[in-house]
């Protein structure tokens, strides 16, 4: 019997760390900066909220733990590392004009080396007397959910039963969604991305909307990385364990074709095939489970070809996606 | 203070070649530097006795020298074969799922076929298979991009973890005990479909890979084929007008792509490592973009960008054992070479002016 009430609250934790990711990466395309490096930035908002966490864990006993300390500290690292990462991304491609594709890559061999290399050897760093990283009092705060969740039988277990980023990576969609469509700022951003010469002209700072878009975006994403740890893993960092969900959040963008407000319900189905192979009975044959693990990407790869055959204009990505911008050109 | 500094950049015309690799090795000195600083922010460590330890850590033994060497081939002949693609910008950043589907095929011919034809006959299998399903790999993408204009980047990404999902599968397939998880080593007491040694284990594929060196060069910079996979690259429409058929040059300039790298896996499964993983790759399909770019599709510049990046890694991870840190070293290490690579490349291709001008701008 597939078990739904299960099934979903699971789904949806597997989920949000994909829809941060996704929301971040729209962003930061809108502008025209296809930002490979997610998957680093990513895993450096989750690193950074550790060692956040992990110096306040060290500073005070847990019975003196302040709430808003334990999860201002932690989300502030998280956002600054994140922050830094698309700086780094932003300066390289924006103001030296470097490729996209290799910037991205290299973020992301540094970005994944950074959140790995201080995971497995913040302890010996520091010089600390615990076994492991477990920040079991910090995630407690993290993964906090509604009180009375617990008595509200399947709805509170289904819609009640995340912790706080859950539902800030909801708002954050829907809001970078009405900013994109419905603002002066979105269109400004939109038309960046699609035509820069066009909207400089217009008298719009490239430069300015590429940045920001790039920063918001890369500080967004890594805190999808922040709730993997501590929500959903429940503050134990271990090293790879976030694995290739930045990728597949960047799948996610192809899928929702670039729309926040989508990528909520599209992160949720995502997550769900992510999980899919748990709740698929296929008694000793471990090996059929690997096959569904391939869904998420085969099913983007359709979205794609799909998009690019049917040609419709609202669906394709900005047309500027992943050309840097040089006034002087022609 | 109505006097502004106001930058003023322009495209340069051209650099003569002695400058622009100025520029680059100025960039690569900074780096090292860099990196010495954030190693000894994390050891303690003077920056001399760091850099001996990745020398050490690199080339201190002669088994050493050999592994940095074969392991400098394998990640400059992934890097050699995105290097068509990328000539014809074509972001071909599926390296990585190519180079696993052609040691998938490797895999299979070897553990289907073992008991079936004599071992000069698998190998032959051997090649044949991972180089079509390499091709295959390239072809796909390429197909899609030639029809429809389908984004390259995100399709060959996405056919990275289609490819990784497969040989998962068949890992578990054929896992070796039942349960294991992992194949173990193939014919491990036949040594049926093992690519044969030359002098020592490594110097088949070094030798492979330095042959494919010379053949892409030539092929890149005085074939038909090479011209006009370069003029594609410059301007799509100048090639059709010219009458290039850029459809058919982008499909075969792929499959090329995709062989090669199916070359690479059948080299990792059958002459290295004779068994599969799905970290067997280890993200060198990524890593190669950025080696192929950092020597501007140049395949002997190439021999030293991947040197860079093999030497620093095997130093890096060096490091860490001696000073009993986490082997992700490598990749902050490689990150930041990368880092200032990229950013150099800016004051190659710009230069910047100062103009002094007083205030007051229209």
């Amino acid at each position: 019997m597939f078990d739904l009430v299960s099934f979903i609250p699971r789904a949806v934790m597997q989920g949000i760390p994909l829809l941060y990711g996704s929301t971040g990466e729209i962003l930061t395309e809108k502008s025209g900066n296809l930002n490979l490096g997610i998957p680093g930035v990513m895993y450096v908002g989750g690193i950074c909220g550790v060692i956040g966490a992990f110096f306040y864990e060290q500073a005070v006993s847990a019975a003196e733990m302040n709430g808003f300390l334990a999860i201002g500290i932690p989300m502030l690292c998280s956002l600054l590392g994140s922050l830094l990462m698309g700086l780094l991304y932003s300066v390289l491609t924006i103001t030296l004009r470097a490729n996209q594709n290799v910037t991205g890559l290299a973020l992301t061999t540094f970005g994944v080396g950074v959140g790995n290399f201080f995971g497995g050897s913040l302890i010996k760093l520091t010089g600390s007397e615990v076994p492991s990283i477990a920040l079991s009092a910090t995630s407690a705060y993290f993964s906090k959910s509604l009180p009375f969740a617990g008595s509200l039988g399947w709805f509170g277990q289904v819609f009640l039963s995340y912790g706080f980023l859950a539902y800030l990576a909801v708002i954050v969609a829907i809001v970078a969604s009405y900013v994109l469509n419905h603002t002066r700022v979105g269109l400004h951003l939109r038309s960046v991305g699609e035509s820069p010469a066009t909207a400089d002209a217009a008298g719009i700072s490239v430069t300015r909307y590429k940045y920001l878009a790039t920063c918001i975006g890369s500080m967004i994403a890594g805190l999808g990385g922040l709730y993997y740890v501590m929500d959903y893993a429940c503050g134990v960092w271990s090293n790879n364990a976030f694995g290739d969900r930045g990728w597949l959040a960047i799948a996610l963008v192809i899928f929702t074709i670039w729309r926040p407000n989508v990528s909520i319900l599209a992160s949720i189905l995502f997550g769900g095939f992510y999980i899919l192979y748990l709740y698929i009975p296929s008694g000793l044959n471990l090996s059929v489970k690997e096959l569904y693990k391939m869904i998420p990407y085969v099913v983007t790869l359709v979205v794609l070809i799909i998009v690019s055959m049917r040609k419709k204009r609202e669906d394709q990505p900005p047309a500027s996606l992943g050309l840097p911008y040089f006034r002087e050109e022609r | 203070m109505n006097k502004t500094l106001k930058f003023h950049i322009s495209k340069r015309a051209s650099l003569p070649w002695y400058k622009s690799w100025a520029i680059r090795g100025i960039a690569i000195l900074a780096a090292l530097v860099v990196c010495a600083i954030v190693t000894m922010l994390m050891t303690g460590e003077n920056p001399i006795s760091i850099y001996s330890t990745i020398f050490y850590g690199a080339f201190g033994t002669t088994r050493r020298s050999w592994v940095t060497i074969q392991e400098l081939a394998v990640l400059l002949g992934i890097s050699l074969a995105v290097t068509p693609a990328f000539k014809m910008r074509f972001w071909n950043i599926g390296a990585e799922g190519q180079v696993l589907i052609g040691g998938l095929a490797t895999t299979a011919c070897m553990i289907c076929l073992a008991d079936k034809l004599p071992n000069s006959m698998v190998i032959v299998c051997m090649i044949i298979a991972s180089i079509l399903a390499g091709a295959f790999w390239g072809f796909l993408p390429a197909f899609f991009k030639a029809k429809w204009n389908t984004n390259e980047t995100l399709f060959t990404l996405m056919m990275n973890y289609i490819a990784t999902q497969l040989a998962a599968y068949f890992i578990i397939v054929w896992e070796v005990p039942k349960g294991a998880g992992k194949i173990g080593i193939i014919n491990q007491s036949t040594e049926i479909g093992w690519l044969p040694q030359l002098g020592n284990q490594y110097l088949l594929s070094i030798l492979v890979v330095a042959l494919l060196t010379g053949v892409m060069y030539i092929y890149l910079n005085y074939s038909k084929h090479g011209y006009e996979i370069a003029v594609v690259g410059e301007s799509q429409r100048t090639a059709s007008y010219a009458g290039i058929k850029v459809e058919r040059v982008i499909i075969r300039t792929m499959v090329l792509s995709g062989a090669v790298c199916g070359l690479m896996g059948l080299l990792l499964v059958g002459g290295i490592n004779h068994t599969l993983t799905t970290t067997v790759v280890d993200g060198r399909g990524f890593t190669a973009v950025m080696v192929s770019w950092m020597a501007k599709f140049n395949p002997i510049a190439m021999i030293f960008t991947s040197l860079l990046l093999v030497f620093l890694s095997r130093g890096a991870s060096e490091i860490s054992s001696v000073f009993g840190l986490n082997h992700s070293f490598a990749d902050i290490l490689t990150g930041i070479i990368l880092f200032f690579i990229i950013g150099s490349e800016f004051f190659i291709t710009y230069e910047i002016s100062v103009q002094r001008s007083a205030g007051k701008e229209a």
